[in-house]
């Protein structure tokens, strides 16, 4: 997909440049916009280092377990089937909690172990499960508490209030998420008939 | 004044280092430990982000990214989007560095503080890269037929980003 993407995008602008004579900034673009990557990265690299560090410290310190502990009365409706005390509602929990804290390193890992265990508890085989579908859809949507890449970029481009759209970002994303999670629970009715 | 918006990030970063001291963890060791993760994290994406911005800044260049928005307007219309916002919408569910990097750019040319600035950032907060995490999350469970799955996420992030031009309309006026 990237390779069709990244592949496609340069060849447009290649043919686009032809076409409409602005060879030239398109050159000039190829040489200059490759360093604004790397710009980027070390702009967001404090930030990074910051939040990572803070939430780790929030990791070590037993607050995932804390949070994942009182998703679990919400999880345990969401995820029908699946043992409450078992092994994959455990990483569900987890990996919703670290996602909640926006600790992408952890969350990533806890929620491979949780498609790996439920298709272990529920045997998917190769297809799957409505609780897998489930718990991807959440996965696809965005819980973070504080959108720190947001807010810096926004820092940067010279935001006077960056902060102000928290609010916002939570309303959007749980709106998101309540039409994700019904779509899921709708489909897998429809798919049953 | 006290705005709410300004005091979350000082709350947060502080309350967690007191919760982790009243628990009796080295929040310092702690830090130190995550924050070179997190350098471990910039220096991994900086190669993909190094691709999406040379191209695209090329496409940009060429006016293919113009006549890409101006096409797309009228879909940006029926959904109460703005056309600058179109590219990032496209890209967001793909790649995180790519929309990261466009979305640096319509901040760049329309500002942060404008109305498709504000819905673009909503968008980016709002959303996922979805099609990488669900091919991440059913490879590691051996999963080849994910059923109802597509739709259902993309549904998720097409309510996120119609709601986020809502919001912004209805929080802030389209300034």
């Amino acid at each position: 997909m990237m390779t069709v993407l990244f592949t496609g995008m340069v060849v447009l602008s290649v043919l686009f440049g032809l076409l409409t004579g602005r060879m030239d900034a398109v050159s000039t673009a190829a040489i200059t916009s490759c360093g604004k990557g790397v710009e980027l990265v070390l702009s967001l690299l404090g930030a990074m280092c910051l939040w990572s560090g803070v939430m780790e410290v929030a990791r070590k310190a037993g607050l995932t377990e804390l949070l994942s502990r009182l998703f679990s009365p919400v999880t345990r409706r969401l995820f029908r089937g699946i043992r409450p005390k078992g092994k994959a509602m455990e990483a569900i929990t987890m990996n919703l909690a670290a996602n909640l804290l926006g600790l992408g390193n952890a969350a990533t890992p806890l929620g491979i172990t949780a498609m790996q265990e439920m298709a272990k508890e529920e045997r998917s085989g190769k297809v799957a499960t409505n609780n897998m579908i489930l718990f991807v859809v959440l996965n696809t949507a965005s819980l973070q508490v504080i959108p720190t890449n947001l807010i810096l970029l926004r820092t940067q481009a010279g935001s006077q209030n960056p902060a102000e759209l928290i609010p916002a970002v939570w309303l959007a994303s749980l709106a998101s998420i309540l039409v994700g999670v019904t779509a899921a629970k709708l489909l897998e009715r429809m798919g049953r008939r | 004044m006290i705005r709410f918006t300004d005091c979350l990030i000082p709350l947060v970063i502080g309350g967690i280092l007191l919760f982790g001291a009243c628990r009796g963890t080295d929040v310092f060791a702690s830090f130190l430990d995550g924050a070179r993760s997190g350098l471990a994290t910039g220096f991994s994406i900086l190669p993909a982000l190094v691709a999406l911005t040379t191209c695209v800044g090329m496409f940009k260049a060429s006016g293919a990214l113009d006549l890409f928005c101006c096409a797309l307007a009228p879909l940006g219309n029926l959904l109460g989007l703005p056309k600058e916002v179109l590219p990032l919408a496209m890209l967001r569910p793909i790649s995180g560095s790519g929309a990261m990097v466009i979305f640096q750019d319509i901040l760049s040319s329309v500002g942060p503080d404008s109305f498709a600035g504000r819905v673009a950032g909503v968008m980016l907060g709002s959303t996922e890269t979805t099609f990488y995490t669900i091919a991440v999350y059913f490879g590691a469970a051996g999963i080849q037929k994910s059923r109802h799955t597509l739709p259902s996420a993309l549904s998720a992030d097409l309510t996120g980003f119609v709601v986020s031009a809502l919001l912004v309309r209805l929080l802030f006026g389209v300034a």
